[in-house]
C-alpha cells in the first residue's frame, strides 16, 4: 500500500509539489474544481482503507460522507457560520458514531451480504434525509459556511480568495491524511488489517478478534469520510440527500479502482483522474451518463491494476482476495 | 508421568442435522505428553480438533482447559487462552513472507495492547518468530508463504502455531503430503515439542503415531472405541478389528 | 382503523411483494450459483416498465408487451452472460459492482435516448379498467387483482420447475455447492446461462406489470434495485424461498409503513434488515455461516 523504495516516496513528495503548484497554473474555475477534487480524493482514500486495506467493500459509505455534510447543516443557525473549530470536530464525530454502529451491524456480515447490507444502511441514510423534515428535504437546503477561525477571530474571505484558500486547506489535509494513514498502515494494527485481508480464518485462530479489528477500520474510514463530507459544505455552501446516495459511493469505489486497490496513493490519483476525464467529458458532450458508462466499463475491462499499477512497472502487487466461505 | 489433565472433555458431542460427528467423547490430555488421535476417516477426529480449537460449537458437553470451562468459545479466545491448532489443509497466509506470518502469530500472543507502534521496530516479536522458525527447521523466511514448498509450507504451520505460545497443541495430520526426509524432521520435532507442551496429534501414519505418542485415543464413528498406551491399543482386539488390520502385527 | 383501506394496504402490499419476488428470484439465485453481484438488475426492471410503455404508446395495447417483455429479457440476459458477466464470475466483488454501475449508468443513458427523461403514467389495459367489489363498500383495482393473480401464477411455475423437475435440482445443488455440481460432470455453463436469462425475463416482465401502477420515470430501477437486495439479504442468499418470504414480508411493511407511519416509512424496511441480520447474519433461509 505504500512505497517500497525511497524513490518512490520521493515521487510522492514531487507529486505533493505539483499540486501545491497547480492553482498558479490554471484559470481560477479550475482551482474550485482542484478543491472539489481534494475532497473525492478524501472519500477515495476512506475506501482506500478499507477496501485495498482490509479487504471490504462497502457500497454505503457516502452515508457517512452526508451525515457529516448535515451535521454542519444542523449545528450551524439560520444565516451564520460556525468556526470550523466547532464543526469539524461534531462533523468526523457524527460520521464516526454512524460508523461504528452501522459497521457493528454489517460486519456480523460476509462477502456479498456485507455489500448490500452496506448498500442498505446507505439507503437508509439516504431516505433520512430525503424524507425527513429536519434537513431541508429532497432538494437540500443552502448552509453557512464554516469560517476559518475561531473564538471571534475570523479570517474573512472574498469570493476570490475562497476557493484558492479552500485549495490550500484540502491540500493540507491530504497529505495529512496520507502520512496519518501511512503510520497507520505500518503499525502492528495496520498488520492485522493486511493478515485479515489475506486470510481472516487463520488470523481469528492465531488469536485475533478480526471483527473488532475489521470495526475498528470500518470506524475509522467512516470518520474520514465525514472529514470530506465536512469540507465539502466548506466549499461548495449546500448539502442535499445525494451526498449520502449510493451513486456517490459507487463513484467512490471507482476512483480507488482507477486509481489503484492496493496504493494508498491510488485512492488521490484515481480522484484527480475522475474530476478531470468527467470536465473534459463535459465539454465533448451532453450525454454524460453515456461517457461516464463507457469510462467505468473500460477502466474494469482494461485497468484491472488501475493508474498507479501502470506507473511502476514490474513490482507484483497480487495480494489475494479473502476467501469468501 | 501422572499429572493433572491440563485439557479434557466430558460426554463432548457435536450434531450436523441428524449426525452425530463427535459422540460422548471424554479425553484427557496432559503436559509433555503426546496423545494420539486415530481412527479410519469419518471417525470424527477432524471435528474433535475444531471443537477443542474452537472453531466449532459443541452440541452438548464441556470442555475444561487449565481449569476454566471452555466449550463454545469462539477459535480467537481458544488461542488467546493457549490453545494452538495447526489446519490440515494448509491454512497460511499466502501473499505474506513466511517471517510475517510466524510474526503476526507472535503479535497475536504478545503484540495486541501496543497497536499504534510502528511495526518494523518491535524487534521482540521479529525475534520470537525467528526462534519459531528455527525450532522447526524453516530457513527461508523472506519467500513469501504461497512460494514455499509443500514441506515447507507444513513446517510453516507448526511455526505460527508455535509462536503463539500455546501450553496445549492440537496438530491435524501435520505430515500430510510430506516424502521420507521431510517426515524424519516432522517426527524429531514432534518428540521435542512434547516435552514442553501437551500435543494432541491426528494423524493417518501407523509408524510415526506408534512410535512418537505417548497415549492413544481410537475414534470410530464418532465415539472413542478404545484409550491406553501404544502396546495397550496395540494389543486391543476391537481396535485391531476395527481399523489396524493386518499392517501392524 | 378503517378496515376496508387497511384491507387495501393489505392487498397492495402482497402485490407489491409478489413483484420483488420476482425481480429478487433471480438476484437470489444468480448471487447463489455465480457468485456475481448485479446492481443492473433494477435496469432491467425498467426496461420491462419502458418496454410496456412504449408498446401502448405505439399500439395501445399493455398485453402486447408482455410476452415482448420476456423475449427482451432472455434475450438481454442471455446476451449480457454470454458477452460480458461471465468473464468476471471469478474477479473480486469490486470489479462486479463497478462493471454492472456502468451498466446503469448506460442503461440510463439508453433509456434518456430512446425515449425521453419526463415522468409517464402508462394506462392499465381497457378491459381490466374497472374495480372489483370485495365487500359492500369496498372494490379493488381489477388490474391489481390481476397482477396478484399472475404473480402468483409465475410464483407457482417458479416453484415447481425448481422443486419438481431434473433441472430445477441441478439449480438447487449449483445454489448450495457449485463445486460439486461440476465435479459431477454437469455442463455448469449452460446453467448459468439459464439462470441468468430466467433471472433477467422475470426481472424484466416485473416492469412491465408494474408500469401502470408506479408509471415510468428516471431512475426508477434504482429503489426497486435496492429493496429487493434487501429481500436476498433477509431471505437469505440462494434461498428461492426465502426470497419468497422476506418478498411478502417487505412487500407488507413496506405499504402498511407508507399508509399509517409516513415519516419513517422510507426506513422501515432497512430497520427490519438490521434486525434480520441481529437476529441471524446469514438471512433466514440463509446456509448457515
Amino acid at each position: 500500500m505504500l512505497p517500497r523504495t525511497r524513490l518512490g516516496w520521493w515521487l510522492l513528495a514531487l507529486g505533493a509539489l505539483l499540486l501545491a503548484a497547480y492553482p498558479w497554473l490554471v484559470p481560477p474555475f479550475y482551482v474550485t474544481l482542484g478543491a472539489k477534487a481534494l475532497i473525492w480524493a478524501m472519500l477515495a482514500m476512506s475506501l482506500q482503507l478499507l477496501a485495498g486495506g482490509v479487504g471490504l467493500v462497502s457500497l454505503g459509505h457516502a452515508a457517512f460522507f452526508g451525515i457529516a455534510a448535515y451535521s454542519v447543516h444542523l449545528l450551524t443557525p439560520e444565516y451564520e457560520s460556525l468556526s470550523i473549530l466547532v464543526t469539524l470536530p461534531v462533523a468526523i464525530l457524527a460520521a464516526g458514531v454512524a460508523a461504528l454502529l452501522i459497521g457493528a451491524l454489517s460486519l456480523r456480515t460476509k462477502g456479498f451480504f456485507f455489500l448490500m447490507v452496506t448498500l442498505a444502511f446507505g439507503q437508509m441514510v439516504f431516505f433520512l434525509f430525503h424524507d425527513t423534515a429536519c434537513c431541508g428535504g429532497a432538494d437540500g437546503v443552502s448552509v453557512g459556511r464554516p469560517a476559518l477561525g475561531a473564538l471571534g477571530v475570523e479570517w474573512t474571505l472574498g469570493r476570490g480568495d475562497r476557493s484558492l484558500v479552500y485549495y490550500y486547506v484540502n491540500l493540507a489535509i491530504i497529505i495529512g491524511l496520507y502520512l496519518g494513514l501511512a503510520f497507520v498502515l505500518r503499525s502492528l494494527f495496520g498488520r492485522v488489517l493486511q493478515g485479515i485481508r489475506v486470510n481472516e480464518h487463520r488470523m481469528q485462530a492465531l488469536g485475533f478478534d478480526v471483527y473488532r479489528y475489521k470495526l475498528a477500520a470500518f470506524t475509522l474510514s467512516g470518520a474520514i469520510a465525514g472529514l470530506a463530507g465536512h469540507m465539502w459544505v466548506m466549499s461548495d455552501g449546500r448539502v442535499n440527500p445525494e451526498l449520502a446516495g449510493w451513486h456517490l459511493s459507487a463513484e467512490g469505489l471507482l476512483m480507488v479502482l482507477l486509481g489503484g486497490l492496493h496504493a494508498l496513493h491510488g485512492a488521490i490519483m484515481g480522484a484527480l483522474a475522475l474530476t478531470g476525464l468527467n470536465e473534459v467529458s463535459q465539454l465533448i458532450t451532453e450525454r454524460q451518463l453515456l461517457v461516464q458508462g463507457l469510462v467505468v466499463l473500460l477502466i474494469v475491462l482494461l485497468l484491472p491494476r488501475g493508474l498507479a499499477g501502470l506507473s511502476l512497472p514490474g513490482r507484483r502487487h497480487k495480494a489475494e482476495a479473502d476467501d469468501d466461505d | 508421568m501422572t499429572t493433572e489433565p491440563i485439557l479434557e472433555t466430558f460426554a463432548l458431542t457435536r450434531h450436523f442435522g441428524g449426525l452425530a460427528a463427535v459422540d460422548q467423547v471424554a479425553i484427557e490430555l496432559r503436559p509433555g505428553e503426546l496423545h494420539a488421535v486415530i481412527g479410519p476417516n469419518g471417525a470424527g477426529k477432524s471435528t474433535l480438533i475444531n471443537l477443542l480449537s474452537g472453531d466449532l460449537k459443541p452440541t452438548a458437553g464441556r470442555i475444561r482447559f487449565a481449569g476454566r470451562e471452555v466449550a463454545g468459545l469462539p477459535a480467537h479466545r481458544m488461542a488467546q487462552l493457549g490453545i494452538g491448532r495447526s489446519y490440515q489443509k494448509t491454512n497460511i497466509l499466502r501473499a505474506l513472507s513466511a517471517l510475517e506470518n510466524v510474526r503476526l502469530a507472535a503479535q497475536a500472543r504478545h503484540g495486541q495492547t501496543r497497536l499504534l507502534r510502528i511495526a518494523g521496530r518491535e524487534a521482540s516479536l521479529v525475534e520470537h518468530a525467528r526462534r519459531a522458525l528455527a525450532r522447526v527447521g524453516l530457513a527461508a523466511e523472506d519467500k513469501s508463504a504461497g512460494s514455499l514448498s509443500h514441506g515447507g509450507q507444513r513446517q510453516l504451520e507448526i511455526a505460527m502455531t508455535l509462536a503463539t505460545d500455546p501450553s496445549v497443541l492440537l496438530l491435524d495430520e501435520p505430515l500430510a503430503g510430506m516424502g521420507p526426509e521431510e517426515t524424519r524432521h516432522m517426527v524429531a520435532l514432534l518428540r521435542q515439542l512434547a516435552a514442553d507442551h501437551a500435543v494432541l496429534l491426528v494423524e493417518h501414519d501407523m509408524d510415526v503415531v506408534f512410535a512418537v505418542a505417548d497415549r492413544l485415543t481410537v475414534m470410530v464413528n464418532g465415539s472413542v472405541l478404545a484409550s491406553g498406551t501404544p502396546e495397550a491399543i496395540r494389543g486391543n482386539a476391537a481396535v485391531r478389528e476395527a481399523y489396524l488390520g493386518e499392517a501392524v502385527a | 382503523m378503517d378496515f376496508a383501506s387497511l384491507f387495501t394496504q393489505v392487498l397492495n402490499g402482497v402485490q407489491l411483494g409478489l413483484l420483488l419476488f420476482l425481480i429478487a428470484s433471480g438476484l437470489t439465485l444468480i448471487f447463489g450459483i455465480m457468485n456475481f453481484i448485479n446492481l443492473a438488475h433494477g435496469s432491467l426492471f425498467m426496461v420491462g416498465a419502458y418496454t410496456a410503455y412504449v408498446c401502448t404508446s405505439a399500439f395501445g395495447s399493455l398485453w402486447f408487451a408482455l410476452p415482448v417483455a420476456i423475449a427482451a429479457g432472455i434475450l438481454l440476459g442471455a446476451l449480457l452472460e454470454r458477452s460480458l458477466f461471465r468473464f468476471f464470475y471469478t474477479r473480486e466483488h469490486l470489479y462486479q459492482v463497478l462493471l454492472t454501475y456502468a451498466l446503469v449508468l448506460l442503461f440510463e443513458e439508453a433509456r434518456a435516448f430512446l425515449v425521453d427523461n419526463d415522468f409517464h403514467a402508462v394506462p392499465v389495459p381497457a378491459v381490466l379498467d374497472f374495480s372489483v367489489p370485495v365487500t359492500t363498500q369496498f372494490s379493488y383495482s381489477a388490474y391489481r387483482l390481476f397482477v396478484l393473480a399472475l404473480c402468483l401464477v409465475l410464483a407457482g411455475l417458479f416453484f415447481l420447475v425448481i422443486e419438481r423437475t431434473r433441472f430445477g435440482a441441478v439449480v438447487r445443488a449449483a445454489a448450495f455447492d457449485r463445486d460439486m455440481v461440476e465435479a459431477l460432470g454437469l455442463d455448469v455453463k449452460r446453467i448459468f446461462l439459464a439462470v441468468f436469462a430466467i433471472g433477467t425475463a422475470m426481472a424484466v416482465l416485473a416492469g412491465a406489470l408494474a408500469a401502470p401502477l408506479y408509471s415510468v420515470y428516471p431512475g426508477m430501477g434504482d429503489s426497486f434495485l435496492i429493496v429487493s437486495f434487501v429481500v436476498v439479504v433477509i431471505g437469505g442468499v440462494g434461498s428461492v424461498a426465502g426470497a419468497f418470504w422476506a418478498a411478502l414480508l417487505i412487500g407488507l411493511v413496506d405499504q402498511l409503513g407508507k399508509a399509517y407511519l409516513s415519516g419513517v416509512a422510507g426506513m422501515l424496511v432497512y430497520l427490519m434488515m438490521a434486525a434480520v441480520l441481529l437476529w441471524r447474519p446469514t438471512g433466514l433461509f440463509g446456509r448457515a455461516a
